[in-house]
C-alpha cells in the first residue's frame, strides 16, 4: 500500500487534482482510499457526487467512543473509499488537533488494515503546513510520499518551497519523501519551464503538467470527476496520464528548499520580468 | 552595623566561609552563558551606610534545564490569589489536572460562618474537564454549560473562570462567555486569561488576578459599614489559619477588618473594600497592584505590615495605631501587646537554649523568605541565605528601585491597567499635611524596603534557586533547617536536613501573630532538635562489613 499526501497553496486545486487522479487510478483497477484533511470536508465531493459524507470528528462527537468504520467511510466512484476528517468551523477550536485525532481513529478502526486490500491512501491536506496538526499526515510515517500541487504563480511556488522545508524536517525523523511537483496550470508565461526549473532546484521532478481546461469546472459543478463526467475528453486523459505516472513513479527524494532570493531569481529569469 | 571604613571584602564571612568563594563554586559547573546569567541572580549582600544594596536580577526567565521552584501563571492567579475566597465558584477551564492539583494544596482555611449566607465552595473543585472534543471544536459551549450547572446547583453570588494553557492556544473567548452568562444569570461572572505559559513565573498570574478583581468586583458596593479603624488586610491567605489569629488581634484592638485579600475572604467584602480607610499589605509581591489601584481610584493609602514574628506583629499593630493617631487605639494596642507578649516570651525562652545559633535557609515566595527571617531571629537563629521564587527587584531591594526596573517583553505581555481617580468616589483618607506629619514621625506610606536591606552583610541572596544550587548549598553549609515547598522537601531531607514548608506549613500553623509565633517556636525546636536525622545513613554505609555471632556461641 502506498500512502500519499497532496499538499499545496490554498485554492491551487489540490482536491480537484487528487480526486481526478484517484478516479484514474480506480479506472486502472486500483483500490484507493481518500482521507480528506480539510475542516471544510469537501475533499471527496467529486468521488461521492456531493457532500454526502459524515465527518470522522462529527461522528465521534455525536456517537461518543462507539464508532464503526462504516459510520465514517463511504464508497465512491470506482470503488474508492472516502473519508472526511472534518473539524471546527473557522475561528474556533483547533483544526490541527482534529486531524491528529481523526487519523488516529481511522487507524484504530482498521481503515488501513491489510484486510482492506488497499493499493493507495491519499491524504488531501488543507493549504500550507500551518501547524503541527496539518503536518500529521507526514509525521510518523502516516504518508511516505508527497506530491505538491503548484502553478507558475509566485505565491504558489513560494508555498511549495515552504512545504518542502516541512518535508525536510520530517524526512530526517521519519521516512517521508517528495515524489514530485504536479503543475496545475494557470497559464502563466513559461509556466512549464519555470516549474521544471523549480523541480530541478528542489531536487525532484515535475511529474506532470496539467493544462488549464474549462471541462474541469463543468465536471465539478456536476459533482463529478472529469473521468466520470466526460470519459472521452482530452482532460480525462491528462488525469489518466498523471495517475499512470504516479503509479510508475520511483523517484522519491528529500527536497533541497530554495533561499528566498533564489526563488525570486527563478521567477525573474523565467517569468514576470521577461 | 557595618562601618563605612571597612573596605576589605575578604573580611566578610558567612558561617566562617568566604561568600564570594561560595558563589564562585555555585557557578563553577555552569556553561559560561548560564553562569553569567546566574551570577546576576546570586548576590552577596552588602548594605551600605545609606541603605543601598547590590542590584539583583530577578523576574527573569529560568534557564531551561535548571530545575527551579517556580509555578505557573494559572497557579498564581487561581491557586494563590483567588483560590482562598470561599464564596466565588472558581471554575478551571481546562483539562482536569490543572483544577485538581491546584485544589486546596496551600491549606488555605476559611470560616463560612463569617458571612451571613454561609456560602463556602472551598471543599469543592470545579473544572470543565476539557477533552479532545473541546480542544478540536472549541470549549466555549462546555464552559457555558459548566457555569450554568454550577449556578443551578449552588446559586452562588459569583463565578470566576480561570484559563489554562490549551484555552489560550485554541482561542476560546472566556470573557465573552462570562459576559453572556452574567447577563443571563444575573450574578457576577468574570474570567481570567491566566494561561499557565504567560510570564516567567506565577507572579504574572498574581498581577492578572489583581487586575481582574479590581475591574470586576472592587467598588460594586459603596455601603460604608459600621466600625472604627476600618482597614483591609492584603496578601494574607490564611494558610494554616494565619488570618484567624490576625483577626483575633484586630478584634481585641477594636480594629475593623473590612476585607481581607483573600484569606478567609468573601466576594461581598472585596466589593466593599474600597470603603476602608487604610490598606495593609502583607505579601507585597502578590497584591501590591490592588493597593496601588485602590489608592489611585479611591484615595485609600497603603502601608506595609508583617504579622510573621511577635516583634513584627507588635510593630505592625503600632503602625496601624500611628496611622489612625487616636489615643484610644494606641492605648488598646499597647495593652494588647503587653498582654500577649509574656506568653510569647516564655515560649521563646523555653526553646531558645536549643535553637540559639542554629542556621536557616529560606527560599520561598515573594515575601515569605523575608518575613520568616523575623521568627528565626527571635529564636536566635541565623539566616545564611534566602531568596524568592518569583519576587521582583523591588521585593529584594525595596520600592525605591521601581523607576529603574527594566520592563522586558515577558512583563509587557501582562496588562498594566490605566487607573484614574473616580470622579465621585475618590476621597483621600488623610490630608497631605497629616500624611507629612505622620511621615515625619516615621510612618512610611507606599513603602517597602525589601528583604536585602534587612539582611546582614555577607549573607547570600539567591533568586530563582535551582535544585543543583540547593544541593551545593546544603553540602557547603549543612544548615540546620531549610524552608521551601513540597517540590524541594524530600530532596532536601535526603541530605539529612529538615525542611519546613512555608507554602502550606506542612500540617501546622497558624504561624502569624503572637499565638502563631509560639506555634512556630515549638515547631522549629522540634525540627532542629530532632535526632532522627542522624539515622539517615544505613548501618552498612557506616560499616560495610557486617560482624555477627552465631546464636549458639
Amino acid at each position: 500500500m502506498r500512502k500519499i499526501a497532496i499538499y499545496g497553496k490554498g485554492g491551487i486545486g489540490k482536491s480537484t487534482t487528487t480526486q481526478n487522479t484517484v478516479a484514474g487510478l480506480a479506472e486502472m483497477g486500483k483500490k484507493v482510499m481518500v482521507v480528506g484533511c480539510d475542516p471544510k470536508a469537501d475533499s471527496t465531493r467529486l468521488l461521492l457526487g456531493g457532500l454526502a459524507q459524515r465527518t470522522v470528528l462529527d461522528t465521534l462527537r455525536e456517537e461518543g467512543e462507539d464508532v464503526e468504520l462504516e459510520d465514517v467511510r463511504k464508497e465512491g466512484y470506482g470503488g474508492t473509499m472516502c473519508t472526511e476528517s472534518g473539524g471546527p468551523e473557522p475561528g474556533v477550536g483547533c483544526a490541527g488537533r482534529g486531524i491528529i485525532t481523526s487519523i488516529n481513529l481511522l487507524e484504530q478502526l482498521g481503515a488501513y488494515a491489510d484486510s482492506e486490500d488497499l493499493d493507495y491512501v491519499f491524504y488531501d491536506v488543507l493549504g500550507d503546513v500551518v501547524c503541527g496538526g496539518f503536518a500529521m499526515p507526514i509525521r510518523e510515517g502516516k504518508a511516505q510520499e508527497i506530491y505538491i500541487v503548484v502553478s507558475g504563480e509566485m505565491m504558489a511556488m513560494y508555498a511549495a518551497n515552504n512545504i518542502c522545508k516541512g518535508i525536510v524536517k520530517f524526512a530526517e525523523a521519519g521516512g517521508v519523501r517528495l515524489g514530485g511537483l504536479i503543475c496545475n496550470s494557470r497559464k502563466v508565461d513559461n509556466e512549464m519551464e519555470m516549474i521544471q526549473a523549480l523541480a530541478d532546484k528542489l531536487g525532484t521532478q515535475m511529474i506532470h503538467f496539467v493544462p488549464r481546461e474549462n471541462m474541469v469546472q463543468r465536471a465539478e459543478i456536476n459533482r463529478k470527476t472529469v473521468i466520470e463526467f466526460e470519459a472521452g475528453h482530452a482532460q480525462a486523459d491528462e488525469y489518466r496520464t498523471l495517475a499512470k505516472k504516479i503509479d510508475a513513479n520511483e523517484i522519491r527524494v528529500i527536497p533541497t528548499p530554495l533561499e528566498i532570493e533564489e526563488l525570486e531569481k527563478l521567477l525573474i529569469d523565467y517569468g514576470i520580468a521577461a | 552595623m557595618a562601618t563605612g571604613a571597612n573596605k576589605k571584602p575578604a573580611e566578610v564571612r558567612l558561617d566562617r566561609q568566604d561568600p564570594e568563594k561560595i558563589k564562585a563554586r555555585l557557578l563553577a559547573k555552569y556553561p559560561p552563558k548560564v553562569a553569567r546569567k546566574r551570577a546576576k541572580q546570586i548576590v552577596v549582600n552588602k548594605v551600605s551606610a545609606d541603605g543601598e544594596v547590590p542590584v539583583i536580577s530577578s523576574n527573569v526567565r529560568t534557564v531551561p534545564g535548571l530545575m527551579g521552584q517556580r509555578g505557573c501563571c494559572y497557579a498564581g492567579c487561581k491557586g494563590v490569589v483567588l483560590g482562598p475566597t470561599r464564596d466565588i465558584i472558581n471554575i478551571t477551564h481546562g483539562p482536569i489536572g490543572c483544577g485538581y492539583y491546584s485544589w486546596l494544596t496551600r491549606r488555605n482555611q476559611t470560616d463560612p460562618d463569617s458571612s451571613a449566607d454561609g456560602h463556602n465552595y472551598i471543599p469543592y473543585c470545579f473544572s470543565t474537564d476539557m477533552q479532545d472534543q473541546e480542544i478540536i471544536f472549541g470549549g466555549e459551549k462546555k464552559l457555558k454549560q459548566a457555569i450554568q450547572e454550577a449556578y443551578d446547583n449552588f446559586k452562588p453570588k459569583a463565578i470566576a473562570v480561570f484559563s489554562t494553557c490549551p484555552v489560550g492556544l485554541i482561542g476560546d473567548d472566556v470573557h465573552a462567555v462570562c459576559r453572556e452568562m452574567k447577563a443571563k444569570l444575573g450574578i457576577n461572572v468574570f474570567g481570567f486569561s491566566c494561561e499557565g505559559y504567560k510570564g516567567v513565573s506565577q507572579s504574572a498570574g498574581h498581577h492578572i488576578a489583581n487586575n481582574g478583581i479590581f475591574k470586576h468586583v472592587v467598588g460594586l458596593d459603596d455601603t460604608v459599614k459600621e466600625g472604627n479603624y476600618r482597614i483591609n488586610l492584603l496578601g494574607e491567605y490564611n494558610i494554616g489559619g494565619d488570618a484567624f489569629e490576625i483577626e483575633r488581634l484586630f478584634e481585641r484592638c477594636g480594629i475593623t477588618l473590612v476585607s481581607s485579600y483573600s484569606g478567609n475572604a468573601s466576594i461581598d467584602a472585596f466589593a466593599n473594600s474600597h470603603t476602608a480607610d487604610l490598606n495593609l499589605i502583607m505579601c507585597h509581591r502578590s497584591i501590591n497592584y490592588v493597593a496601588e489601584m485602590m489608592e489611585t481610584k479611591f484615595g485609600v493609602p497603603w502601608i506595609k505590615v508583617n504579622f510573621i514574628g511577635a516583634a513584627a506583629t507588635a510593630k505592625s499593630l503600632r503602625k496601624i495605631a500611628q496611622y489612625f493617631d487616636e489615643q484610644e487605639l494606641t492605648d488598646i494596642v499597647e495593652q494588647v501587646i503587653a498582654e500577649e507578649m509574656p506568653a510569647v516570651e516564655a515560649a521563646c525562652a523555653d526553646v531558645r537554649p536549643r535553637t540559639e545559633g542554629k542556621r536557616a535557609m529560606l527560599f520561598v515566595g515573594g515575601s515569605r523568605a523575608h518575613h520568616y527571617q523575623e521568627l528565626f531571629a527571635e529564636l536566635g537563629m541565623k539566616t545564611l541565605s534566602a531568596g524568592y521564587e518569583f519576587g521582583h527587584r523591588d521585593d529584594y531591594e525595596g520600592r525605591k528601585v521601581l523607576p529603574d526596573i527594566k520592563v522586558d517583553a515577558d512583563s509587557r505581555n501582562i496588562e498594566e491597567m490605566e487607573i484614574t481617580p473616580d470622579p465621585e468616589r475618590f476621597k483621600p483618607r488623610i490630608s497631605e499635611a497629616k500624611k507629612a506629619e505622620l511621615e515625619a514621625k516615621g510612618l512610611q506610606f507606599s513603602a517597602y524596603d525589601g528583604m536585602m536591606t534587612e539582611m546582614p552583610d555577607g549573607t547570600m541572596v539567591i533568586d530563582d534557586l535551582s535544585q543543583y544550587e540547593t544541593d551545593q548549598l546544603i553540602k557547603m553549609f549543612k544548615p540546620d533547617i531549610f524552608c521551601a515547598g513540597i517540590k524541594e522537601k524530600y530532596t532536601v531531607q535526603k541530605h539529612g536536613i529538615p525542611l519546613k514548608q512555608l507554602h502550606s506549613y506542612d500540617y501546622g500553623g497558624p504561624y502569624a501573630g503572637f499565638k502563631g509565633a509560639i506555634n512556630f517556636y515549638k515547631e522549629i525546636d522540634r525540627m532542629v532538635s530532632s535526632r532522627a536525622w542522624q539515622y539517615m545513613r544505613a548501618p552498612w554505609q557506616e560499616h560495610p562489613e557486617l560482624s555477627a555471632t552465631y546464636a549458639w556461641e
